[in-house]
């Protein structure tokens, strides 16, 4: 892959394949690690989009198949809710 | 089979930290101990603000030192990513006249340490935060040193400069005991295998009370769920770290541009529960959109749990065992863990290594709660 490559894997959060390689290649292979550090599935997605490609990619670097390396916890509220919303006890399911 | 030197129970900013004092005096063959990843723990679910706007001399002075710290630590720990400090300042209200003769003394005494907060008018906290809404407040103080951090990367800097010097991490690694001979400590005992070692630090946060019990000291720390919260990003609109204790409250805007904020909840001791609650994302949003309303339209993308590790004054225990030899205790943060641990680091080391204090942290020992002597802070959420 040349070098002026720019692949985005996380869109939430604007990161790229290149990043998520160089910290692999740097020793950070765990996920949980991973995520704190360049913030993947922390965004709005909280990793439907990244995850299953940041797995495979650490799965590559490390050996470990893909079925044991957990995805990071998925927190609530499973979709974005503006705090007006919460503070009135309306829940709008609306994403627009 | 392994041997250590030392082993660090708990692989978090306080457990880092340490390891990487001790390493920088010289203390060989560290070993770190971490049951999940680096911070699983309270380090990667805290609000990692830092204040030295506190009601006692001691919290006060590793308040300042934290701070100083922090604002070097890149260099210090030659860290090749961002730890984000954003010195924004604490804006802390308070709701009534009488909250407010508590932080007339409390800036009394800050001022009288040299550190640079003040009593400020209602007016002037809006000079602020413009669209505070101080509707049934009754003044504020303001420190513009006072900021928050990345958790994340300010754990990884003392970690990874750890390493630097030699300081070995095993994560995914629990204690499940630790054995002894008498008053000497012999092993700790994992879900790997047995570390020979004749010297423990416990720095397992939500957990040194149990740790603790593996050596039969009973350490009076118990754990208690927090919750806080994180919404989408947006155009930086709130410098300070806003805070009230009478009204349950701490938010701040990372550089990041998303809103952090959090408040103590259900008070539920050691269950060790860290799921999240809808009851703290009604009260949570309540509150913040009552105090700051344009937060209203914001979205809230995440919240989690995690667990203060509270002491029976809500001040740090830094304290060696007195049942059994070469057993040391870094516990009870009671929520400022983070903020506090450049001074945890350097204070266990040299307890650990037998020198005199940077700060005079005897009084925090564990002798305080025997003798009475509680040094009770009482400006905490």
């Amino acid at each position: 892959m040349s070098k002026h490559e720019r692949t985005v894997v996380c869109r939430c959060e604007d990161i790229t394949l290149e990043e998520i390689r160089d910290y692999i290649s740097q020793g950070y292979t765990d996920l949980e690690t991973l995520k704190r550090l360049l913030r993947v599935s922390m965004g709005r997605c909280q990793g439907k989009t990244c995850l299953s490609i940041i797995i495979r990619e650490l799965s590559i670097a490390t050996g470990l198949p893909v079925s044991e390396i957990a995805p990071t916890t998925y927190r609530p509220p499973t979709v974005g809710i503006p705090l007006g919303h919460l503070a009135d006890g309306e829940v709008d399911h609306d994403e627009s | 089979m392994m041997r250590a030197d030392i082993v660090i129970i708990g692989g978090g900013i306080s457990g880092a930290a340490i390891a990487y004092n001790l390493a920088k005096k010289g203390v060989k063959n560290i070993v770190v101990v971490e049951k999940h990843y680096q911070g699983a723990g309270a380090t990667s679910r805290c609000g990692a603000g830092l204040r030295q706007q506190w009601g006692t001399k001691l919290n006060c002075e590793l308040g300042k030192f934290s701070r100083e710290y922090y604002e070097n630590a890149v260099n210090e720990l030659d860290y090749h990513g961002d730890i984000e400090f954003k010195q924004g300042g604490y804006l802390i209200l308070a709701s009534t006249e009488r909250e407010m003769d508590q932080f007339r003394k409390n800036v009394a005494l800050q001022n009288s340490l040299g550190i640079k907060s003040q009593v400020l008018s209602l007016d002037q906290a809006k000079e602020i935060v413009p669209y505070l809404n101080t509707q049934g407040l009754a003044g504020a103080t303001y420190c513009s040193k006072d900021g928050h951090l990345n958790p994340f990367t300010t754990l990884d800097a003392f970690i990874q400069a750890s390493k630097r010097l030699g300081v070995k991490y095993l994560l995914h690694t629990e204690v499940i005991g630790i054995n002894k001979s008498g008053r000497k400590i012999t092993g700790v005992v994992t879900s790997q295998g047995e570390i020979f070692t004749d010297t423990v630090v416990n720095a397992a946060g939500a957990y040194t009370r149990e740790i603790a019990q593996m050596v039969g000291v009973d350490l009076p720390t118990h754990s208690e769920r927090h919750e806080i919260l994180v919404t989408t990003p947006v155009n930086p609109i709130l410098k300070p770290m806003v805070m009230s204790f009478s009204k349950n409250i701490y938010t701040q805007q990372v550089p990041h541009g998303s809103i952090i904020m959090g408040r103590s909840g259900s008070h539920e001791l050691d269950t060790h529960n860290q799921h999240s609650t809808w009851q703290f994302l009604e009260a949570m949003a309540k509150t913040a959109t009552d105090l700051l309303p344009p937060l209203r339209k914001i979205r809230v993308v995440r919240s989690w749990a995690g667990e203060y590790n509270l002491s029976p004054d809500r001040q740090p225990i830094y304290s060696r065992a007195h049942e059994v030899d070469k057993f040391y205790n870094a516990a009870g943060f009671s929520g400022h863990g983070f903020m506090f641990a450049p001074a945890t680091g350097l204070m266990m080391s040299e307890m650990i290594l037998g020198q005199e204090f940077t700060i005079d942290v005897s009084r925090l020992s564990v002798d305080r709660f025997k003798n009475n002597e509680l040094i009770i802070e009482p400006s905490v959420v």
